[in-house]
């Protein structure tokens, strides 16, 4: 307990959406990396497109104003402007579908084995982890519940809405597979920063590939309407501290209950220092 | 000073390579007890099976199925 507080003083929450905030937040994915620059490519021929057509009808209401031109042309048809106005418009969204479809692609595309299986279970309105990797029989998984702390119970610096009280607790730099699905209704995994978004869907699994390049505490937000408490449920239980597994077992080094000791001895084969116990 | 452990888990299958994992839990899941059945218990093939079936499928679904298997009602080709 007291190693967390003294860590969570010295980490910025940089990975939450700030008040006000209209773009998108840091990436932390590959994968959210390629959807903000996807967004800047558009978005140039966006403004090109809205400066244009902009210009053009103010520039229609200005020079043909019915008082200060009173008598109207009247124009049929313009061959070479028609076949222009059409050809240039269709070139436009190839630009921007090169890009798109590649990124589309790319997200699919699953290249290496995964190095660790996470399950994220939605109930209404917590969420269940289970880390399975290293059981021996099939009762022994790590799991935990991990529940949004109430208003009343927040502690100074902590993120109101956003602060669960179990993390979920992943590697940095490894290609992680997240498998979700449902324990009720439909419910949706999102942790903005690293670019996830899955619904959740009772009696179906879904799997999230991704690989988060940097340490730090991330959060997100059920995104599907799930009942009462939708607003209050925290998706990813907010995806909590990525951070080397190094870390790990040395934060869980003072953890007794026996299941944890899976996931440190797990911590200490990457760790160069070996496991803690 | 614990023994080493390998980081691993149930690897990426061809079979289903789209988001729907469902099918390939359910998979590994039969495999294993269909290596059980030809292979006899304790044999160090279907561990291998049993490892990707945990990593996979939810606790829940696990205990159910196992349930069913009891009950003769486990609605898979075992």
């Amino acid at each position: 307990m007291i190693v967390r507080e003294w860590l969570f003083l010295t980490i910025a929450a940089c990975d939450a959406a700030e008040p006000w905030q209209l773009g998108f937040q840091d990436a932390s994915t590959p994968m959210m990396q390629g959807v903000i620059d996807l967004h800047h490519d558009i978005f140039f021929f966006l403004i090109l497109i809205l400066v244009f057509v902009l210009r053009i009808l103010v520039r229609a209401l200005w020079h043909f104003h019915y008082q200060k031109n009173p008598i109207p042309q009247r124009i049929v048809h313009g061959t070479t402007i028609e076949i222009l106005r059409t050809i240039f418009p269709s070139i436009i969204p190839m630009f921007i579908a090169i890009p798109s479809f590649a990124l589309l692609y790319s997200m699919d595309e699953v290249v290496v084995d995964p190095t660790i299986t996470i399950k994220a279970i939605g109930h209404q309105w917590y969420r269940t982890y289970e880390y399975s990797d290293y059981n021996s029989s099939d009762e022994q998984s790590l799991t935990f519940d991990s529940y949004t702390i109430l208003e009343d119970d927040i502690e100074l610096g902590q993120s109101r809405l956003l602060e669960v009280d179990n993390r979920v607790v992943v590697p940095a730099k490894t290609h992680l597979r997240i498998i979700v699905t449902s324990a009720d209704v439909l419910h949706s995994w999102v942790v903005p920063s690293s670019g996830v978004k899955c619904d959740v869907v009772p009696s179906r699994l879904n799997q999230i590939s991704i690989s988060v390049q940097r340490e730090g505490v991330y959060y997100g937000q059920c995104s599907e309407i799930c009942g009462t408490n939708h607003a209050f449920t925290r998706a990813p239980g907010n995806i909590g501290r990525l951070l080397s597994p190094l870390w790990l077992s040395r934060t869980t080094r003072g953890a007794t209950h026996p299941r944890s000791k899976l996931l440190q001895r797990a911590a200490g084969a990457v760790g160069s220092q070996g496991a803690r116990q | 000073m614990a023994d080493e452990i390998e980081l691993k888990t149930a690897p990426a299958d061809f079979r289903f390579p789209t988001t729907n994992q469902t099918r390939h839990c359910f998979t590994r899941y039969i495999e294993f007890h269909r290596c059980l059945a030809a292979k006899g218990e304790e044999s160090y093939e279907c561990a291998r099976f049993a490892k990707y079936y945990r990593s996979l499928c939810p606790g829940e679904w696990i205990e159910k199925w196992n349930e069913q298997r009891e009950n003769g009602t486990f609605p898979g080709p075992l």
